[in-house]
C-alpha cells in the first residue's frame, strides 16, 4: 500500500514556475526592502541598457526618471539608444524569467542571468497591480512597437494586454520600459543616484540622464568617446571547474570520445593537452563521454588539476582599462578635488571554477574627502555598482586584511576598514562573478579572487605611498626654500641697512643652510599640450654638472619644445639629459612639451639623477639599477653614511623647538 | 613716557644684534643667536637673591629653521619700531606692536604670543626691560585697598598724594603699569601685612567684610595670573614698606603656579625673578588639606588639572615637603576647590574664622 501514498504525495507535488517561486521569494532578487526595491529595478533596466548598447558598438545614452503617484507607488522609465528588441521578441524579453541569451553564455556581461527586468516587471505587477509598458524600435524601423504587458507567474509567461505601433520619430532605435513599483525614493549612501553616480565612474563611455521624482534632472556626461572592448564568448576554462558542471557537460555534448570532448568543448586545451589529460586521468583517449561515471569523472578531474593548462586569453573580459578608471573617476568626483589619483591598477586574468576573471583597483586621495572616516569602498561586478552587503564581499575583505598603514592610511591594528581622506574603487570583471546570492550584492569569497584584489591594491596602495612620501619631502623642503629664497634675503637687506654696510654675499650661508641640489617639478596642461618644467637649484658649495633621467608615456615628448636636446632617449620614452654646468647657488631650468595625452594622463614627473652623490641631491631619487642604460658611461655613487659638515654640528639645543608651554595660565 | 638713556642703551644692544647677524652672513655662515633656554629645567634657585632664574642651559635661535628665520628677521624690524619711537618720544603696547608687524610683509607676526615672546627675547639678551623698549602691556586693572600713602606722577607730570584706602572708591587703586620710583613712591603705611588674592570676588568679599581695617592689611587684587607691575607693586611693598606678604588663592594646580610666580619667579620672566619675585610670600590656600579639613564644595579634577599638578611634580620650584605632600594630596583627592567656596559656612567664614586661624599660625596676627 505505500505506492497509494507516494501517489498521492505525487498529486500534491505540483511544478513550481520559476515565477511563482520567485513571488514568494522576492528577497532572493534583493527586493526586500522599499528602498532596495527601487534601486534594484531601476539597476535592472540600466545593466540591460549598457549591455544592449555595448553588444552593438553604440555609446550609450540613457535616461532614467522616477514619478512619485503616491506615498508608496513610483513609475519609473528607463530608457536607451540601444539597438532596439524584435517586435516578436519583446513579450518574452520584458514577459518571462531567465529569458536571454546571455544564460547560456561564457562572457563578461552586467545582468548575466537575465532575470533582470522581467523580475522587476513582475515585482511592480505584484505590489501595485499595474501593467508594465515597453516600447522598442529597431534601426530603420518606421515606427516603434509598443506593449502593455503582465507575467503570468503560474507559467512565466507574458500576457500582452495592448500592442501597438507607435510613431518615435525623435529615436532612430531604442528601448523604453515603464513600470510602477512600491518603493521609497531617497538619497545617501544607498541609493538612486549614488548607483547612477558609480555607474558613470565605470561606464565613462556613457551619458546618464536622471530625472528625480522632484523633476530635478543630473547628467552624468560621458569622459569618453571610446567604447569598451567587446567581450567574446569562450568555453569553459577547465581550471577549478566542478564536477557538476563537467558532469552537465559531459551529458550534454555532441562529442564521441573523451580526447574530442576535452578539445572542443574546452577553452584553452589542445589536443596535446587533451591527451596529456587522458594520460594524467587514465582513461583512454577513445573513451565515449557519454559511458564516464560519476568515478571516472572524478578520475578526470584531477586528471585536469594535475596539467599545465594556459590561462584563458584575455578577449573574454572587458576591463576598464587604467587610463578609463581614471577619467570615470576624475570626472565624476571633480567637484572633491582629490590631490591624488593612484595609476590605477588592472591585474592580468585569472580563473576561478574554471571562469576567468581579472581584478582592477583605483585609489583617489585627498582634497574635499572627509579625513577623519572610513575609506569609501566602491565595489564594481562587471561594470555594476554593489551598493549593499559590504560587510559580506570578498573586496571589504581583502581591504581589511591589508595592512594600509604602510601605504600611508590610518589602522588601528593594521587591519579592518582603513581611515583616511581615500576612495577605494575595485571592479572585479569575470564570466561568471561568484556571488554570495541570486540578489548579486556581495562577491563571495573565492581565494584566488581575494589574493588577486589583495595584490592590485599592494599596488595601488605603494603609489599612494609615494606620492605621500612625495608630498611629505616637497613640505619639508618648501620651508627650507623659503628660508633660502625668501627670508635669508629680506635679513641680509635689512641688516644691510641698519649697519649702513652693503648687502653681503649670501652664498656661504645659503649652501650652508641647504647644502643639497634641489629638483623641483611642475606639470601644467593647456590646449593639448603637457607644459613640464624641471628646475634645479644647486645649492650646494661647489658647481654640480651631472644628468638628469625620466620616463615619458610612449611618443608624447614633443622635441621641438625641448630647451635642453636630451642626450639619449631610449626605447619606452627613457629619456636622459646631460645638464651644463651649474655654479653654487644658481639655477637651471629643463622644460619640454607633451603632446596628444588627456590632461589626466601626466601629473607628476619621476626625475632620477646620476653622475651626482644623491645623498647631496632632494627631489630625486638616484637612477635605479634596472634602467639598463647601455653604452653610457656613468658611475653610480654610492651613498656615504654620514655627510653632515661637523663644522655646522651645534651645541645648543633649537632654542624655538624646546617644545614647552611657557604659559604658566590656564 | 620720556625716552631717557635707558632708551638708548636699549637701542645700542638691539643694534648689536642686527649688527651681529649681519657679520654671520657677511661671513658666510648661518645666523644664529644663543639665549637660555626658557624651560623648567632650566631654572635654578640662586641663593644670593633667593629667587628661582635661568641656569646655564643655552639655546640657539637659528636661521636654519622657518621659525628661527622669522624670528631674527624680526629681531631688526623691532629694532627699527623701537628706534622710530625713541626719535619721536612715543611708547606702544604689546597689542600695538603686534598690529604694527602687519607692514612688515613675511616678518609679520602671526599671533600676539609670537610678539610677546619677541619683546621678551630681547630682554633676556639685552639685559633692558621692555619699557626701555618703548613696548607696555595692556592696563590690566588689578587694584589694592588698604591704608598706604603715597605719591604718584601722572601723566601731565604732577604729583599726586593718595591714600590706597581713604582716597579711593571701593574698587580701590588701580595699579598702573609702572610702578618704579620715579613713577609711585611709597611714602608709609599702618598696614601689618599684604594679602594678595587671585579672585576678584574675593576681594570684593574682604572689602565689604572691612577686612582690610579689622586686621591692618593691604588687599591686592591679583587677577588671576599676576601682570609683571602687580608683581613688582607687591615686591616694593614687601621690601620698602617691609610688609609681609600672605597669598591666598584658589585651591587648584593652576593657583599653585601664582603662588609660584609671586614667590619664586615665573619660568617665563625668570630673567627678571629678582625684580618681580617676593621670595618672603607665604601660600595661605586653599590647600589640599584645607579641602579636607574644612569639608569644602570642590569640583572634580580635569585631565588638564591632573596634566598639570604632574607637570609641577617635576617643576624645581614646587621641590619641596609641603608642595609635594599637597600636589599628591590634590591628586589622592582628585578634587579642587574655589576660595569661595568657604561661602559654605556663611559670607563672614573667611574673615571670622579661616584668615584669622590660618594667619594666626604665620604668626601675623593674635587670635
Amino acid at each position: 500500500m505505500a505506492s497509494t501514498t507516494a501517489h498521492k504525495l505525487a498529486k500534491s507535488q505540483k511544478e513550481i514556475s520559476v515565477s511563482e517561486f520567485f513571488e514568494k521569494n522576492r528577497q532572493i532578487l534583493g527586493f526586500d526592502s522599499p528602498v532596495k526595491s527601487l534601486i534594484m529595478g531601476i539597476k535592472e533596466g540600466v545593466d540591460n541598457s549598457l549591455d544592449a548598447c555595448e553588444e552593438a558598438q553604440i555609446l550609450p545614452d540613457i535616461v532614467v526618471s522616477i514619478d512619485r503617484v503616491d506615498q508608496k507607488e513610483y513609475r519609473v522609465m528607463i530608457e536607451d539608444n540601444g539597438p532596439g528588441i524584435v517586435s516578436t521578441s519583446m513579450p518574452n524579453v520584458f514577459g518571462r524569467l531567465l529569458y536571454g541569451s546571455r544564460f547560456h553564455a561564457v562572457r563578461q556581461s552586467r545582468g548575466q542571468q537575465g532575470i533582470g527586468i522581467s523580475a522587476t516587471i513582475m515585482f511592480g505587477q505584484i505590489t501595485t497591480g499595474k501593467a508594465a509598458t515597453a516600447r522598442s524600435k529597431v534601426e530603420g524601423a518606421e515606427a516603434a512597437k509598443e506593449i502593455d504587458i503582465i507575467i503570468d507567474t503560474k507559467k512565466n509567461a507574458p500576457v500582452i494586454l495592448r500592442e501597438d505601433f507607435v510613431p518615435w520619430n525623435e529615436k532612430a532605435h531604442g528601448t523604453r520600459v515603464e513600470f510602477y513599483m512600491n518603493g521609497r525614493y531617497v538619497t545617501g549612501k544607498q541609493s538612486v543616484i549614488e548607483y547612477l553616480r558609480q555607474t558613470a565612474i565605470v561606464n565613462p563611455h556613457a551619458t546618464l540622464t536622471f530625472i528625480d521624482p522632484d523633476g530635478k534632472r543630473f547628467i552624468f556626461g560621458r569622459a569618453t568617446e571610446q567604447m569598451p572592448p567587446l567581450a567574446k564568448e569562450i568555453k569553459p576554462h577547465p581550471d577549478g571547474i566542478e564536477l557538476g558542471t563537467l558532469m552537465n557537460m559531459i551529458k550534454v555534448t555532441k562529442e564521441k570520445s573523451l580526447v574530442k570532448f576535452l578539445q572542443n568543448d574546452f577553452n584553452r586545451i589542445s589536443e596535446r593537452v587533451a591527451k596529456e589529460i587522458c594520460n594524467a586521468s587514465g582513461l583512454p583517449e577513445t573513451t565515449k563521454p557519454s559511458n564516464l561515471s560519476l568515478d571516472s569523472s572524478k578520475q578526470l578531474l584531477e586528471g585536469i588539476s594535475k596539467v599545465k593548462i594556459m590561462a584563458p586569453q584575455v578577449d573574454c573580459l572587458s576591463p576598464i582599462g587604467e587610463s578609463l578608471i581614471r577619467k570615470g573617476l576624475k570626472h565624476v568626483l571633480a567637484d572633491v578635488k582629490p590631490e591624488f589619483y593612484a595609476p590605477p591598477v588592472s591585474r592580468e586574468p585569472k580563473v576561478h571554477t574554471g571562469n576567468p576573471f581579472l581584478v582592477e583597483v583605483g585609489i583617489v586621495y585627498g582634497g574635499d574627502l572627509p579625513s577623519d572616516q572610513q575609506v569609501q569602498i566602491l565595489r564594481f561586478a562587471n561594470r555594476v555598482p554593489l551598493l549593499y552587503q559590504q560587510g559580506a564581499c570578498v573586496v571589504t575583505k581583502a581591504i581589511e586584511n591589508t595592512d594600509w598603514r604602510r601605504y600611508g592610511l590610518e589602522q588601528r591594528g593594521g587591519s579592518g576598514i582603513p581611515f583616511g581622506p581615500a576612495i577605494i574603487l575595485v571592479h572585479v570583471a569575470s564570466t561568471k562573478i561568484p556571488f554570495t546570492s541570486e540578489a548579486k550584492e556581495a562577491i563571495a569569497s573565492v581565494p584566488i579572487i581575494q589574493e588577486e584584489i589583495s595584490l592590485a591594491l599592494k599596488a595601488c596602495g605603494r603609489s599612494l605611498k609615494t606620492h605621500l612620501n612625495k608630498k611629505e619631502r616637497k613640505t619639508k623642503t618648501r620651508s627650507k626654500f623659503e628660508i633660502v629664497q625668501v627670508i635669508i634675503p629680506l635679513m641680509a637687506e635689512k641688516t644691510a641697512k641698519i649697519v649702513g654696510k652693503p648687502v653681503p654675499d649670501l652664498r656661504g650661508t645659503l649652501t650652508k643652510i641647504m647644502n643639497v641640489v634641489w629638483i623641483d617639478d611642475s606639470v601644467t596642461y593647456d590646449k593639448g599640450r603637457h607644459r613640464v618644467k624641471v628646475l634645479v637649484y644647486n645649492y650646494t658649495p661647489k658647481q654640480q654638472r651631472f644628468r638628469i633621467h625620466t620616463v615619458l608615456p610612449k611618443g608624447s615628448l614633443d622635441m621641438a619644445s625641448c630647451n635642453l636636446k636630451p642626450l639619449e632617449i631610449k626605447e619606452e620614452e627613457k629619456v636622459t639629459w646631460e645638464l651644463p654646468r651649474i655654479p653654487s647657488t644658481a639655477m637651471y631650468e629643463v622644460s619640454f612639451d607633451l603632446k596628444g595625452m588627456d590632461p589626466e594622463a601626466f601629473s607628476e614627473t619621476e626625475v632620477f639623477v646620476s653622475g651626482i652623490n644623491p645623498v647631496d641631491v632632494m627631489g630625486a631619487d638616484p637612477l635605479p639599477g634596472d634602467w639598463d642604460l647601455q653604452g653610457v658611461n656613468f658611475t653610480e655613487v654610492e651613498a656615504p653614511a654620514v655627510v653632515q659638515a661637523a663644522e655646522d654640528d651645534e651645541e645648543e639645543p633649537d632654542y624655538d623647538e624646546s617644545g614647552e608651554d611657557l604659559n604658566d595660565e590656564q | 613716557m620720556m625716552s631717557n638713556k635707558r632708551n638708548t642703551d636699549a637701542i645700542k644692544r638691539l643694534y648689536s644684534i642686527s649688527e651681529s647677524i649681519y657679520n654671520q652672513l657677511d661671513e658666510g655662515k648661518v645666523p644664529k643667536m644663543v639665549l637660555p633656554l626658557r624651560t623648567k629645567a632650566n631654572i635654578k634657585f640662586d641663593t644670593r637673591s633667593n629667587v628661582w632664574k635661568y641656569g646655564n642651559l643655552k639655546g640657539a635661535r637659528s636661521a636654519k629653521k622657518v621659525k628661527g628665520a622669522l624670528m631674527l628677521l624680526r629681531t631688526s624690524y623691532m629694532l627699527e619700531l623701537i628706534q622710530e619711537m625713541i626719535e619721536t618720544n612715543k611708547s606702544s603696547t604689546l597689542r600695538e606692536a603686534y598690529y604694527i608687524s602687519e607692514g612688515w610683509g613675511r616678518a609679520k607676526f602671526h599671533s600676539q604670543d609670537e610678539s610677546n615672546m619677541l619683546a621678551e627675547d630681547l630682554e633676556i639678551v639685552t639685559q633692558c626691560l621692555r619699557e626701555d623698549f618703548k613696548l607696555r602691556p595692556e592696563e590690566d586693572g588689578a587694584r589694592v585697598i588698604g591704608d598706604i600713602n603715597l605719591v604718584e606722577t601722572d601723566r601731565k607730570g604732577k604729583q599726586k598724594k593718595l591714600n590706597c584706602r581713604d582716597d579711593v572708591g571701593d574698587s580701590g587703586y588701580g595699579i598702573p603699569y609702572n610702578v618704579e620710583k620715579e613713577k609711585l613712591d611709597l611714602k608709609d603705611t599702618s598696614a601689618k601685612f599684604v594679602i594678595a588674592i587671585e579672585t576678584g570676588g574675593m576681594f570684593d568679599r574682604l572689602v565689604e567684610n572691612g577686612f582690610d581695617e579689622n586686621f591692618d592689611a593691604v588687599l591686592v587684587h591679583l587677577k588671576g595670573q599676576p601682570a609683571r607691575s602687580t608683581r613688582r607693586f607687591v615686591k616694593r611693598l614687601n621690601e620698602d614698606l617691609h610688609l609681609p606678604v600672605i597669598v591666598f588663592t584658589d585651591g587648584d594646580p593652576w593657583s599653585f603656579r601664582i603662588y609660584a610666580s609671586i614667590a619664586y619667579g615665573a619660568i617665563k620672566t625668570a630673567h627678571l625673578s629678582e625684580y618681580l619675585a617676593t621670595p618672603s610670600a607665604e601660600y595661605i590656600g586653599i590647600t589640599a588639606s584645607d579641602i579636607e579639613n574644612y569639608d569644602l564644595p570642590t569640583d572634580k579634577l580635569t585631565d588638564m588639572d591632573v596634566r598639570a599638578l604632574n607637570a609641577e611634580l617635576k617643576d624645581p620650584r614646587f621641590n619641596t615637603d609641603f608642595w609635594k605632600g599637597e600636589i599628591d594630596l590634590m591628586l589622592k583627592l582628585g578634587r579642587k576647590a574655589e576660595q569661595q567656596a568657604l561661602a559654605k559656612y556663611g559670607l563672614n567664614f573667611v574673615t571670622d574664622t579661616y584668615l584669622p586661624d590660618k594667619l594666626s599660625e604665620f604668626g601675623l596676627i593674635r587670635k
